[in-house]
């Protein structure tokens, strides 16, 4: 207790603090956002709930430090390479797997991705080894310096983490644009709102699945390749981006993409202010009971909504 | 002149081959281990096994083990425990109840190793373990388990100690000291937290952070921010590589300025490969470190095990010879050791031989207590100086004086 009395003070003693928290929470959030956009998209157009995504994400990260460290590539140019490679991976998965057990009931999809996830962080342990990875960005040579810091060094901005959340702000956006304008995003959105009529229209449902699941695992795979630049990772790290994952599109709410990076953006700045006050210990648990509340509060406003409808 | 020479090398080579011949002809001793071949902690296990398999090679080319007239060479039945402690208490009984070995070797970690402890304790094997370091494994009054490593409360003890003594030398008091403390919320990591709790609370000293990290840690930052504020001068952490790894980044990142930053698994990490200067003058601990004066007449000197050993796995010719492999050829040895002294392959007598042990290896001393952890053998501090690791603690085995205060690099 004093320790939370502690920190609270540390907060009100030093304001700029505030400031730093939530830009340190957004810059996390925006990754977690990222992660998260993609399986409300699976969630949503296919109805399946992907528990391999954080082994997507791992498995971007690993796509551009091994091309990094075996081929010298820059860690920057390791985004598009996982987002492409990482796509080769998501339509391998869909037509081997997904495609098979995506018209069955929900267990029989939770459980196969369950499985693929076990798979994923086995095989990227076979092949990469079970040390934690991570790559240095160097930007000075693009005239930039690597770090920035402002009130008397407080306040610090990482050039990868800054520009981390550029691209996935680049990322986000030309997704969002993509499924608002091109024809392959109509049927994407068509096919959410309902497979049958969509099918019934000549949409080509299979290849927008297939589509969809491929794009999840690119963004993903973007995802990694920046968090590799930010964080490390390892092949068993994939269950924390899984878990934020669906606790954002869960408090999001289905279908409401826009509402996913927002709810990103804010679970990372809350996540900061829990682990600032309670210890970095309970900075998960912030998350869910976040989570939690969201729903309580959804609950009693459907029930509203349904004694207005008797 | 020159006659000679060739005979006596002749007759050199001959007693050489008749030494080699007879620990060929030597019979085997079983011993069985389940180890992390795959999952999680594979690195390491292999490690481990490797660090066996030399000592075994080591032992034989120079005679294998004696007794009486008789000579022996160890075999191990190695079984792959997937990294799942379930996995590995099931391989354990299988080894002692279907293969019927009569010795054990331990796993790769504190939690593979108190998975199999209460099997080995069951049966009455003995069990010499080299990579489970967790202090719960050494109160539960095991009778059959002995470990070649130093308990991980130890583990980064000797940085309060430092403290304190730069503390005095700036004339300033142990309680003037402030520690803060960031580790994982595991067995292992919370046995560090409480070695450096009890020293700096002996010496009076005021902890001013006290965080558990969550096991799915990415990001430090709300924990750095508060040591900007509160200016400890001594910061430790502790969280397995991934930890190693994320605070060195974001110490550099945030150029935290604390005077003194302890922490373990930064070899593991490859903290100076990834992070360069942001490593500068950290102290890291380590159970074994190849500079040190440690000898025997099996394995030479420290140095000489590393070279050696370099030699027979070309693999690690780049890298530095973990401290793992190190301590899983000690565990071989003290066995070898035990079998001479017990003159006999009962197990009863060979567990009262491990217990006596009181020997001097190129690992360091060991001696076991009651409780059956090795009390002769204290941690060693590293500072990695540009680059380097350099032993700086305890002064006894020291090749480097202490940077203090640290300065980060640029």
């Amino acid at each position: 207790m004093d320790q939370i009395l502690g920190n609270i003070d540390l907060l009100i003693q030093f304001p700029v603090v505030n400031l730093k928290i939530i830009i340190d929470g957004i810059m996390i959030g925006a990754l977690f956002a990222l992660a998260a956009y993609g399986l409300a998209l699976v969630w949503g157009v296919m109805n399946v709930k992907n528990l391999a995504q954080g082994d997507f994400v791992i498995g971007g990260g690993y796509v551009s430090w091994w091309l990094a460290t075996t081929y010298g590539l820059h860690p920057l140019l390791g985004v598009p390479v996982a987002f492409v490679v990482m796509w080769g991976i998501g339509w391998l998965t869909y037509k081997l797997v997904i495609s098979r057990v995506i018209e069955r009931d929900l267990f029989t999809s939770l459980l196969a991705t369950f499985g693929l996830a076990i798979m994923y962080a086995q095989i990227m342990n076979l092949l990469f080894g079970s040390d934690t990875q991570s790559l240095v960005l160097d930007v000075s040579a693009l005239g930039l310096q690597n770090n920035y810091y402002f009130a008397d060094g407080l306040i610090d901005l990482p050039a990868a983490k800054v520009i981390g959340v550029i691209l996935a702000a680049i990322l986000a956006t030309g997704v969002i644009l993509f499924m608002k304008r091109s024809r392959m995003g109509q049927a994407i959105r068509a096919t959410a709102q309902d497979a049958r009529a969509a099918r019934v229209l000549g949409i080509d449902t299979e290849k927008v699945y297939a589509f969809t699941f491929s794009l999840n695992s690119a963004i993903c795979g973007a995802a990694g390749a920046i968090i590799v630049m930010v964080w490390v990772i390892q092949p068993f790290y994939g269950i924390t981006y899984s878990v934020r994952a669906f606790v954002i599109v869960t408090a999001a709410g289905l279908g409401n993409l826009p509402g996913v990076i927002a709810a990103g953006l804010g679970i990372g700045a809350a996540e900061q202010y829990g682990s600032h006050i309670f210890g970095i210990g309970y900075q998960q648990a912030i998350a869910v009971m976040l989570l939690l509340a969201v729903l309580v509060y959804r609950l009693l406003q459907q029930r509203r909504n349904r004694q207005v409808l008797q | 002149m020159m006659k000679t020479k060739t005979v006596s090398l002749a007759i050199g080579a001959l007693l050489a081959s008749t030494a080699i011949a007879a620990a060929a002809d030597c019979e085997d001793i079983r011993i069985g281990a389940a180890i992390s071949l795959t999952g999680k902690y594979a690195t390491n296990g292999v490690h481990t096994q490797n660090g066996y398999e030399f000592a075994i090679k080591k032992i034989a080319e120079n005679g294998g083990v004696k007794m009486g007239d008789k000579c022996y060479n160890f075999k191990v039945t190695y079984y792959d425990d997937e990294s799942k402690g379930d996995r590995a208490a099931t391989l354990a009984e299988r080894l002692i109840n279907q293969d019927k070995v009569q010795y054990m070797l331990g796993p790769y970690s504190s939690g593979m190793t108190k998975a199999i402890a209460p099997v080995t304790e069951k049966y009455k094997i003995p069990m010499i373990e080299a990579e489970g370091a967790s202090r719960s494994l050494f109160n539960k009054g095991y009778k059959y388990l002995f470990a070649v490593l130093s308990t991980s409360e130890q583990y980064l003890a000797s940085a309060v100690a430092l403290a304190e003594e730069k503390a005095k030398e700036a004339g300033k008091t142990a309680a003037d000291v402030k520690v803060a403390i960031a580790v994982e919320n595991d067995p292992f990591s919370l046995d560090i937290r409480a070695g450096v709790m009890e020293d700096s609370k002996k010496a009076g000293m005021k902890v001013v952070i006290d965080e558990k990290l969550p096991r799915d840690l990415s990001d430090m930052t709300a924990i750095l921010t508060k040591v900007k504020l509160l200016k400890p001068d001594l910061l430790v952490v502790s969280g397995h590589s991934k930890g190693a790894a994320t605070a060195v980044r974001q110490i550099g990142e945030q150029k935290i300025a604390a005077p003194m930053i302890a922490m373990t698994h930064c070899e593991a990490a490859d903290v100076t490969g990834n992070f360069g200067a942001s490593a500068n003058d950290i102290l890291c601990s380590t159970q074994w470190a190849e500079t040190l004066t440690y000898e025997d007449p099996i394995f030479g000197t420290a140095a000489n095990y590393e070279t050696e050993f370099k030699a027979a796995y070309p693999e690690y010719a780049k890298k530095k010879v973990p401290y793992q492999t190190a301590q899983a050829s000690a565990a071989i040895y003290v066995y070898k050791d035990a079998f001479e002294r017990a003159g006999s392959l009962d197990k009863e007598k060979v567990r009262d031989a491990i217990a006596a042990t009181d020997m001097k290896t190129f690992y360091g001393g060991i001696k076991f207590s009651d409780a059956g952890n090795n009390i002769a053998k204290p941690m060693v501090l590293r500072q990695i100086q540009d680059g380097k690791y350099n032993v700086v603690a305890p002064s006894a085995f020291a090749s480097h004086k202490v940077n203090y205060p640290r300065k980060p690099g640029s």
